[in-house]
């Protein structure tokens, strides 16, 4: 069953050479969502954030629903990779990649949304602290200010953390390529020459890396829930959102996670790499956020229903009981009543059931930021300008096409960068296991490009 | 010392005629919204009277508030901006600086009051309307948030007017529109530093309260209680 060298090689570069209709078709569905969503956006830059379903007092709605949607999306990967690389747990190396992948797409759509959405877009650089002439500074003490500066941090970090691990991949690939390829992948992978000295480095700034982008992580979400608990808004004033925010966007992410490793090994055909295993595992990941969102959740209810306040408690029932309440029941659902058993119950937990429960959960969380958002914005203190939301065709196709997005991106990468860490998961494999590290002197390039010296794989 | 300018607005006289409204309306440039927009929730008054049935009919009771931005002293639109296009002036205004907008409508949603307006278009103003547009005051473009001002631009032009002629302001020298169109003499304005102003003494009324005053804003507009 276990695999040589030349078989993972072999197999994991494969879809970068061949490619089917499929792949043409979900490209242009893709790339047809994307151009829609675009052509929005231009119709909503020419006429005003009038075309969207916004009024007063309902000033936010799905923009920063799916803002909340796609930064919490972007939890998955980076912390999962980060948390199992520093665990050192074996059973991570045919995941790290898709999920760190997960992360720097979802950011980047999560940073374009609060573009689109403000009223002036053409004016968004006013929020970098650059030293203008006229002696103005951005508002330091603004909750969006903080985003602004955690989500680029997170994003620096992201992209850092993607890259640093495939490029003794892109080596691998130059060294066994010919043409334009030989090319492209010898500007990738930096000079990569498989040195001992390289590898040192790569292991050092993988092992920094992992250790600083979780508290990046964890901050980045604590502040976009701040977003909101920094008013006095009912039901968003609340210590409990950070934390909450937090444990929300590693629960979707995990969800979207296993969706995509799920995908990628029907349409890569990696059946051999992403074993029931790797699902079963991040099923129990998946079972106990599952359990933790609950918990936040009946924490923040029951703590405003003992409070009893006249206008948090009109935000309450409107929510669970009334316009609102069977988007709150659904959530309930996806979130919690569905997936718990599915997760919990050893053989339910397979491929397919984790695969159902994530896309519940995918679901669930989107509607747990809508709720969040949106019935506080519409009852807010002074009954006389109590609002209705209704999203129109322009939020719609925005939303539509972020999913499209998202998708095109993540083919797109696919295409041009082995979706399972190629050395990593060599440097699992038993032939590796008797290397003795010896000291090498500095320089020596006998090693192949894309064998680690180091037993056990570079990154602990 | 500084002014701190302030408002009274007695509920026992508010008739609920919307005159404020009006020429608020008229002073400060705000476009009425139409028929469609105002369906979707979009009409923009710097001041609206709020109506609240008090009973059941035939015995009910009317109640007219009239709302405007309350200029609070601990104002939660202010450090939610994150451009300081929502800043608090000398005079203890909550100024709004069209120009440093860029439209996240933080502070709407920010605002308890919900006094703040965001301009989901461009105005327009049907023929002849476009003629009465007030030269004082920049029209608003698409994408940006206004409010009341406490008819800054009267302020402003009274105390050039004052140190041009080498005085101090005098206590209801000038008025807000809205004040200034009050029939009933519901509405008082006047800077609450100064002891001997109509303001400071209805402000020490016992029918003085807050609009949402237990959330600790500290606002600038005064309500005197319904005795009747």
């Amino acid at each position: 069953m276990e695999k040589t060298s030349e078989q993972i090689q072999r197999d994991l570069v494969r879809p970068l050479y061949r490619t089917g209709t499929a792949y043409w078709i979900a490209v242009a569905f893709c790339s047809s969502l994307v151009l829609a969503g675009v052509s929005a956006f231009c119709y909503q830059l020419y006429h005003g954030i009038g075309v969207w379903g916004l009024n007063s007092p309902v000033f936010w709605a799905f923009d920063i629903t799916n803002f909340v949607f796609w930064i919490g999306i972007s939890h998955a990967g980076t912390l999962i990779s980060a948390i199992l690389r520093l665990a050192n747990a074996t059973w991570r190396r045919p995941v790290t990649r898709c999920a760190e992948a997960i992360t720097v797409f979802a950011l980047s759509i999560g940073a374009i949304i609060p573009l689109c959405h403000i009223g002036r877009p053409w004016l968004g650089y006013y929020l970098i602290p650059y030293p203008s002439e006229r002696h103005i500074w951005p508002n330091f003490r603004s909750p969006l200010l903080w985003d602004f500066f955690a989500i680029l941090t997170y994003l620096t970090g992201s992209v850092s953390f993607l890259i640093l691990p495939i490029i003794p991949d892109f080596a691998s690939i130059r060294d066994t390529t010919t043409g334009w390829r030989k090319r492209f992948y010898g500007a990738l992978s930096l000079g990569w020459e498989g040195t001992p000295r390289q590898w040192h480095r790569l292991e050092t700034a993988m092992h920094i890396m992992a250790i600083v982008i979780i508290p990046v992580a964890v901050s980045v979400h604590t502040i976009v829930s701040w977003d909101f608990a920094m008013t006095l808004v009912p039901m968003w004033h609340t210590g409990i959102f950070g934390p909450y925010f937090v444990v929300g966007a590693i629960f979707s992410g995990i969800a979207a996670l296993i969706l995509a490793m799920a995908l990628l090994r029907k349409f890569l055909h990696l059946e051999e790499y992403l074993h029931p295993i790797h699902f079963q595992n991040l099923g129990k990941l998946l079972l106990t956020m599952s359990l933790l969102w609950f918990y936040f959740t009946f924490a923040e209810r029951l703590t405003t229903w003992y409070g009893n306040g006249t206008p948090e408690m009109t935000v309450f029932w409107f929510t669970i009981r009334q316009k609102f309440a069977p988007f709150f029941w659904t959530m309930v659902f996806c979130n919690f009543i569905i997936p718990v058993p599915i997760l919990a119950i050893k053989r339910l937990r397979t491929i397919t059931g984790t695969v159902i429960a994530s896309s519940t959960i995918v679901i669930g969380m989107w509607l747990e930021r809508f709720l969040i958002v949106v019935p506080s914005l519409e009852r807010k203190f002074l009954s006389y300008s109590w609002g209705t939301y209704r999203p129109t065709w322009v939020e719609d196709t925005l939303m539509a096409s972020s999913f499209g997005l998202m998708a095109l991106l993540y083919l797109l990468f696919s295409k041009f960068v082995p979706m399972i860490s190629i050395w990593e998961l060599k440097a699992g494999l038993p032939e590796h296991t008797p290397v003795v590290a010896v000291e090498v002197p500095a320089g020596a390039t006998n090693l192949s490009a894309r064998e680690s010296p180091f037993p056990g794989g570079v990154s602990s | 010392m500084p002014h701190k300018w302030a408002m009274v607005i007695d509920l026992d006289r508010c008739t609920g005629c919307e005159a404020c409204v009006v020429a608020c309306h008229a002073e400060n440039n705000i476009p009425t919204a139409g028929e469609d927009q105002a369906a979707r929730g979009r009409t923009k008054h710097w001041i609206r009277v709020e109506r609240y049935w008090e009973g059941e009919f035939p015995n009910a009771r009317i109640r007219f508030q009239p709302v405007l931005c309350q200029q609070c002293d601990a104002a939660p639109c202010e450090p939610v901006c994150p451009t300081y296009a929502s800043y608090h002036t000398s005079e203890g205004l909550n100024a709004q600086v069209y120009n440093r907008c860029v439209g996240t409508r933080f502070c709407a949603n920010a605002c308890p009051y919900n006094v703040r307006f965001f301009n989901f278009y461009n105005p327009v103003w049907e023929k002849p309307l476009n003629l009465q547009l007030n030269p004082d005051v920049s029209v608003r473009e698409v994408g940006i948030m206004e409010k009341c001002t406490f008819c800054v631009q009267r302020i402003h032009g009274a105390e050039i007017q004052a140190e041009a002629e080498k005085r101090e302001l005098k206590d209801g020298e000038f008025n807000p529109a809205c004040v200034q169109s009050c029939s009933p003499k519901a509405m008082v304005f006047g800077d609450l530093n100064d002891p001997a102003s109509e303001v400071s003494r209805l402000a020490k009324s016992g029918r003085n309260t807050k609009l949402l005053g237990e959330l600790g804003t500290l606002p600038n507009v005064n309500y005197l209680e319904r005795n009747s």
